[in-house]
């Protein structure tokens, strides 16, 4: 292929940039993820939770934008694995002995076994969740009406799909929790060499920001999978918090 | 101060050619100087060999002095050795201690061929600085020196990456094999400075595009090689090749030959 950019995208500088830019897209997509799951821990009964569930799943420009995502996620797990069996091939003959640098982290050898655990973490995640929902495939009787009303301040009545009933019943299986709990340890490994390396890639280097980029990328891969896996926890505790959450 | 000696177990890889399977031979060594250099050790294990009729092991080197960039080996999964921002030849045997059984492993990427023992075939490192890690200049009279002004600081910076010796142990310390400390070293010193500013955007497509085509790896920001190259060549110039590299594709004119 000839065009310029093909060109481009499939140099090895290209396809470093490809993860580099779908990955920040993916961090962004994390803050939104948590945001709307942190308001499950409110306790209405789900009131706030399925209303926002409602919005996102109707509203045409995050519709528009949830395609890119899936599509993002793809091209994501797809170029990483192509980058991590070309760089397999580079390699030679294994060396007898291997000193670990100072400078490497575990996390950053093994993005790509990472990635996979991700990706499969994914699978189960939009199975029990995203497909139960677009297609109201509930496991269990006792999860009641799947429908719910609610009451709006406008005094309308508002007739939604009950996906936090569907939350609770999954979040009271231990094997789920358990499921979660590891899945987001994994994640945090990720985003512990990820964060910081989408922005060398990027060519963002320099003495002045870097250790600034590299102390929230430390952070944010902490806290942000710690408050996903808490949910899961707190839920099968049976614990919601004191106040009312509003996402949006 | 007096010259310590020491007994070593040196564990080396032995591979005929290109093709043949290698395999590790140990041999014993007594009465060690420490003060001698890592390949003065090789040397009087040569000299023992060749004394018993046997084939000396193949081992790369030229200047000794740490400048040349020929020396290559990974001692004890290290590029060069343990000693930090050094090369083999720089390596002295004060550095291991009396008893110590010594990994020796040539450079191990499929873009470095075994040509035999310990030495490989580097001249895809070549081929990467014939793509274009070069100024082109009449030949003729040197220029004043101080035709251009050039800022100290700038000066310095494109030195640090001007020290690369192009050894290849970036790309045995890398998981990857990647050359990228390598060829972004050449790509900054050259696109920093006024005189190499003129092919800057043909030059750094051309280098990353032999770099591709020689089989190297992809960076993955493991940062190992940094940490073991004997010039100490830092990854802030990986980020700028990546920005020379963006300019150079998405900016430049498309009928740009």
């Amino acid at each position: 292929m000839n065009n310029w950019f093909i060109r481009f995208l499939s140099s090895s500088i290209g396809k470093k940039l490809i993860m580099s830019l779908t990955g920040l897209f993916l961090i962004t997509f994390l803050l939104v993820h948590l945001g709307g799951n942190l308001q499950l821990l409110n306790d209405d009964e789900g009131k706030v939770f399925n209303l926002y569930a409602k919005m996102m799943t109707t509203n045409p420009l995050i519709k528009f934008t949830s395609y890119g995502l899936y599509f993002f996620i793809l091209l994501h797990a797809v170029q990483g694995l192509l980058i991590w069996a070309k760089n397999r091939a580079a390699t030679g003959t294994k060396y007898a002995v291997r000193k670990k640098s100072p400078n490497t982290s575990w996390a950053s050898s093994n993005m790509a076994l990472l990635g996979v655990l991700i990706l499969v973490f994914l699978g189960i995640h939009m199975g029990d969740f995203w497909f139960a929902m677009k297609y109201q495939v509930w496991p269990n009787a006792d999860l009641g009406n799947e429908m719910v009303k609610y009451t709006l301040d406008d005094e309308t009545v508002a007739k939604v799909k009950n996906l936090y009933a569907k939350v609770n019943w999954s979040f009271s299986q231990e094997w789920i929790v358990i499921v979660y709990i590891i899945s987001m340890i994994g994640l945090a490994f990720h985003l512990w060499h990820g964060f910081a390396s989408a922005f060398q890639t990027l060519g963002l280097n320099h003495k002045k920001y870097t250790p600034f980029i590299e102390s929230v990328g430390k952070i944010f891969s902490i806290v942000i999978p710690a408050l996903f896996a808490l949910i899961p926890i707190l839920y099968y505790l049976g614990i919601r918090w004191p106040f009312e959450f509003h996402f949006i | 101060m007096a010259e310590k000696s020491i007994n070593i177990k040196l564990k080396v890889w032995r591979q005929g050619g290109k093709y043949g399977d290698g395999k590790f031979e140990t041999y014993d060594l007594k009465d060690i100087g420490t003060d001698m250099s890592f390949l003065e050790m090789f040397d009087v294990l040569n000299e023992q060999l060749v004394s018993k009729k046997e084939s000396p092991v193949a081992f790369e080197h030229d200047c000794r002095e740490g400048i040349c960039g020929t020396c290559s080996m990974v001692i004890d999964g290290q590029a060069h050795g343990p000693m930090k921002g050094t090369t083999t030849c720089q390596l002295h045997m004060r550095s291991f201690k009396d008893g110590a059984t010594i990994t020796v492993e040539p450079f191990r990427a499929k873009a470095f061929p075994v040509i035999r023992d310990l030495v490989v075939d580097r001249s895809s490192f070549d081929a990467i600085i014939q793509a274009g890690g070069y100024i082109s200049v009449n030949t003729g009279q040197a220029q004043d020196a101080n035709a251009i002004p050039i800022e100290k600081d700038t000066s310095e910076k494109a030195f640090d990456a001007a020290t690369c010796i192009g050894c290849g142990a970036c790309v045995a310390a890398c998981p990857n094999s990647a050359a990228m400390l390598f060829t972004s070293a050449k790509v900054a010193h050259l696109s920093i400075m006024p005189q190499g500013k003129v092919e800057a955007q043909k030059r750094v497509e051309a280098m990353v595009n032999q770099m591709d085509k020689e089989g190297f790896g992809m960076c993955s920001n493991v940062k190992a090689c940094e940490a073991e190259c004997p010039k100490e060549i830092s990854v802030e110039n990986i980020a700028i090749m990546n920005r020379e590299y963006m300019k150079a594709v998405l900016g430049a004119d498309p009928e740009r030959k």
